[in-house]
Formats: C-alpha cells, sequence, structure tokens
C-alpha cells in the first residue's frame, strides 16, 4: 500500500518505540540467565552456565518439565482428534446448521480460563479428577480445541469441496474420503493446530493452580511458585529454556506454513 | 439429511467433550452462585452493599480501560505502519509483534519482575545514571499491572486493526493525495474512518481480555492491587466462599457476554478471534 502515502515519522516512532518495549524486556532474560551472582542481576565479572546446570541437576525441575510434556503431548492428541473432526464437519455442513456448534467452540476463547478453573475445581471434585494426570489432560485438551478447530478451519477454506464430492461419487466411503482425499490436503493445517494446543497446555497455570496440588506439579506452576517466592537466576535460566524452545515451536509453524504455500 | 449423518457424526467427539468437560463445569459456577450459602440472590446484595467487592470491581474496570486506551493507541501507530510498510519490511514488523504474543505469559511478567523491582535493572540504571536518589516503586502496584498488561495485549490490539487496515483501498489514499489533500488530510477524513472497524474490534477484544485477566495482575500487583480473577481465586482457594467466588464469576462473564453483544453489530465475533491464529 503506497500510492505516494506513507507513514509519518510520528507514527513511525511511536512504532518502533513499541516494538522495542514489546520484545527488548524478552531479552532481558538471556544476560540474567548467564550472570555469575546467586542473586538477579546482570553477569558481574564473568558469564556462567551454572544457573542452567541446577536446572538439570534438580530433580524437582526436570520432574515439572517432564510432567508438562506428557500432559502437552496427551492433550494435544485430544485436541487434535476432536478438533479436526469438529472442522471438516463444521465446513461440509451448511453454515446455518452448525452455527451453534462453531460458536461453541469459541467459547474458550472468550471466558476468561479463572472462571472455568473454578467450575473445573468443583466438577473435578464429583468425577475424582483432582490432581490427576488425566483430569489436566482433559481440561487442557477441552480448552486447546479452539486453536485446532481455528487453523483447521482455514486450511479447509482453500481446500476444493468437489474433491470431496468426487470421491464420494466413485463410491468411497466417510472414512476413505477423510483417510485419503482430505486428510493428505489439510495435514499442514492439523500440524499448526497441534503446534498452538501444545503451547497452550504447555504454558496453562491458571486451571493448574486450581486443580492440582501434589502429584500433578507442571513446569508453569514451578514457575509461579518460584517467581512468589524466591527470585533467583535458575528462574531466568528456565525462562531462556522457555524462550528457545517456543521459538523452536513457532519457526516449526513457519516452515509448515511455507510448505503449505509452495 | 441422512445423507449428512456422518458428517454430524465428526462433530460428536467435541461437541461432548465440550459440553460434558467445559460447559457443565461453567453453568456449575452459575448455579453455586445462586445456592451456596443459601438459595436466593444473597450473593449479588454484596454487589450493593460490600465495599470490598465494589473496590475490586471499580479497579477491574479502571485497570481494563487504561490498558485498552493505551494498547489501542499504541498499537494504532503499529498496525498503521506495519500497513503502509513495503511487504519484506511488514514481516519483520509482524515478528516483532507475534513473537511477544507466544512466549509464555509466565516468562514475560518474571521479565518485568526483574526489570522493575526496587533493585531491579531499571532503578539500578537510573540510580547508576544519577537521575533518581532513591528507587521508584515501579512494580507491585497498579503502574507495574498496567506496564505488564499492555506489553501482553498491544499484540491483541494490533492483529485486528491491521486486518482492517488491509482492506483500505490505497488507490483511495493515492487519490485523495493526488486531490491535493495534505498527509494530515488524507489521514483524518479517509484513512482514520475507514480503519475504525478495525478499531472497535481490537478495543473490544483486550477489554474483554483484560477483565478477566489473573497471572499478570496477580504477579505485577503483588497482592496490592486486586482485580477480579485475583478476587475470585482468593475467595475461592483461601477463604472457600464458593458463593461470593461465583458470584463475581458469574458477573465477569455476563460482563463479557454483554460487551459481546452490544458491539456485534459492529465487529464480526468470528473474525475477530480466528484472526488470532
Amino acid at each position: 500500500m503506497t500510492g505516494g502515502y506513507g507513514a509519518g515519522r510520528f507514527s513511525r516512532g511511536i512504532a518502533w518505540a513499541t516494538v522495542l518495549y514489546l520484545v527488548l524486556p524478552i531479552t532481558i532474560v538471556l544476560p540474567v540467565s548467564l550472570t555469575d551472582q546467586r542473586f538477579l542481576s546482570l553477569p558481574q565479572e564473568a558469564l556462567s552456565l551454572r544457573h542452567y546446570a541446577n536446572i538439570f541437576a534438580s530433580p524437582a525441575w526436570l520432574a515439572a518439565i517432564g510432567q508438562s510434556f506428557g500432559l502437552a503431548v496427551v492433550s494435544t492428541l485430544l485436541a487434535v482428534a476432536a478438533g479436526t473432526l469438529c472442522a471438516i464437519g463444521c465446513w461440509r455442513l451448511s453454515r446455518r446448521a452448525s452455527d451453534l456448534v462453531r460458536v461453541l467452540m469459541l467459547l474458550p476463547l472468550i471466558i476468561p480460563s479463572i472462571v472455568y478453573a473454578v467450575g473445573l475445581y468443583r466438577w473435578f471434585g464429583k468425577l475424582d479428577l483432582l490432581d490427576r494426570f488425566l483430569g489436566v489432560a482433559l481440561a487442557h485438551a477441552v480448552t486447546g480445541i479452539p486453536y485446532v478447530v481455528i487453523t483447521v478451519s482455514a486450511a479447509l477454506a482453500a481446500f476444493d469441496p468437489r474433491l470431496e464430492q468426487a470421491a464420494r461419487g466413485m463410491g468411497a466411503s466417510l472414512g476413505q474420503t477423510l483417510r485419503w482425499v482430505i486428510l493428505p490436503r489439510i495435514a499442514p493445517g492439523i500440524a499448526s493446530g497441534a503446534i498452538f494446543a501444545f503451547i497452550h497446555s504447555w504454558d496453562e497455570l491458571v486451571m493448574v493452580l486450581f486443580i492440582t496440588s501434589r502429584q500433578v506439579f507442571t513446569l508453569p506452576r514451578k514457575m509461579w511458585d518460584g517467581i512468589n517466592e524466591n527470585l533467583d537466576p535458575t528462574m531466568a535460566a528456565v525462562a531462556m529454556l522457555l524462550v528457545v524452545f517456543t521459538l523452536g515451536l513457532l519457526w516449526l509453524d513457519g516452515a509448515l506454513r511455507r510448505k503449505r504455500a509452495a | 439429511m441422512r445423507r449428512d449423518l456422518g458428517w454430524w457424526a465428526l462433530l460428536l467427539p467435541a461437541f461432548l467433550m465440550m459440553t460434558v468437560l467445559y460447559i457443565a463445569p461453567i453453568v456449575q459456577v452459575l448455579a453455586i452462585s445462586v445456592t451456596e450459602p443459601q438459595l436466593g440472590l444473597g450473593n449479588y446484595d454484596r454487589l450493593l452493599t460490600n465495599a470490598g467487592v465494589q473496590r475490586v470491581i471499580l479497579t477491574t474496570l479502571r485497570i481494563g480501560l487504561l490498558t485498552t486506551g493505551i494498547a489501542l493507541l499504541l498499537g494504532y501507530a503499529l498496525a498503521y505502519v506495519i500497513a503502509l510498510a513495503r511487504p519484506a519490511a511488514q514481516r519483520w514488523w509482524l515478528l516483532g509483534v507475534l513473537l511477544p504474543l507466544w512466549i509464555s505469559v509466565l516468562v514475560r511478567a518474571f521479565a518485568w519482575v526483574t526489570l522493575l523491582r526496587r533493585q531491579g535493572l531499571v532503578n539500578q540504571g537510573l540510580q547508576a545514571s544519577g537521575l533518581i536518589d532513591a528507587p521508584l516503586p515501579l512494580v507491585w502496584n497498579e503502574f507495574g499491572v498496567v506496564v505488564g498488561m499492555v506489553h501482553y495485549m498491544v499484540p491483541y490490539a494490533v492483529l485486528p486493526m491491521l486486518a482492517s487496515m488491509r482492506e483500505i483501498d490505497s488507490r483511495l489514499l493515492a487519490a485523495a493525495r493526488g486531490l491535493g489533500a495534505s498527509r494530515g488530510t488524507v489521514f483524518g477524513r479517509v484513512f482514520l474512518p475507514l480503519s475504525l472497524p478495525g478499531v472497535v474490534a481490537a478495543g473490544v477484544l483486550v477489554f474483554i481480555f483484560s477483565l478477566g485477566f489473573y497471572i499478570t495482575p496477580a504477579i505485577l500487583g503483588g497482592g496490592k492491587t486486586l482485580m477480579a480473577a485475583e478476587w475470585i481465586k482468593l475467595q475461592i482457594l483461601d477463604l472457600v466462599r464458593w458463593g461470593m467466588g461465583a458470584m463475581l464469576a458469574t458477573v465477569l462473564v455476563a460482563a463479557i457476554l454483554a460487551t459481546l453483544a452490544v458491539f456485534s453489530r459492529v465487529v464480526d465475533l468470528r473474525r475477530l478471534f480466528g484472526a488470532r491464529a
């Protein structure tokens, strides 16, 4: 968009300041994580990796990382399975018929997680799912469905419905059509949805604060305690690892999107 | 209709999970708010009589509006520059907006605490440079909460506004320039009015996210600046007053749905939430 009209100096100034405000504070985590001191500070005399070594020597941190990873994998699988089928159903059915379902699938993005967490605390008490791996996995899966529905719907929007009709017309069953015609075409969209559902579970804290206590102790829960109790450079090292991990996942998503576009 | 049966069956797993594991717990919250400690609207009475609840609601609204206002201003300038940039530059700008969006909210809150606390890097820097004698109170108060919340919300403000700005026909701007309008006039009379739907959408999105926000206000408010979500957590986990917690949770949901309903004429909700991915 140009045509003799571009952004002026004033708006460019604010835009630059805003981007720096968005990005710079996060980068502070790197030098702090490499400090040679015992407290949160910039490195004084030398760079040190000892706070990273602390994480890998600590059974508590490793257990939390392992548990978060397991939860994220299980809840992502559930969310991807349910969300993908739902998006395909909504796509094929008339807009009016499936409108209610579409709105329903967006609710977890609209309703604050604190409200859901309060309800879960009571509901899971009845179902005996409090402080259980399965309970957290289910809660994260349900709230991860919207991300999958959104990305898969976007992928389906670019899919020619005549391919599906042709397959059915030549006698393919619904299952065969899904397996051989639809799913291969939208696989990159599903992968994107899976990545976002994974990040959602991996980062989720509010529900975990309500429905877990000792048996399930995730990485965000451990970080939350760390921030509220003892602010030490180990936290910065964990934060740095998380940033690198998230950047890796986003890079993967970008690579998949480029592949889809090609 | 029979032919469609198989397609309807595809909706079933998600629909069941959603109703049994999502809708049911939330309906239960609404139910608790009128049944505990006893049946009736007693909990809602406190909205009129209890100064503590009123203060929390006012704080939540004040911080929510302030956050929305600042995020819209910063986000508008950013979206404006991105929309008018060349495609190659757009990609870099967008990276700067989207990266923070996906970085863990805990990591971001931690970074802000590191920077803003009394012995934090900002205070150290300012003291070392001689600008201030004593550390400034930058965090564990309302200032810190707003800084952290705006930081979280700016990307959500940028995306809907950028989407709406990208739909503006650039020939209109060129035509206005060609007809002799100054840059300021082109912006004020052509660009700004055409981008307003995006501004409203962004405002709604940021405001409803702000109302129910928990983690950032809880960490950066340090227990002194209480917003709705943290107050609900206190009622239920610490004071075990289910009725009161559920009441404010219901009010929160009602406020969010009411905001969406009011603006649904102007804003395409599905697009608004789809814009995120």
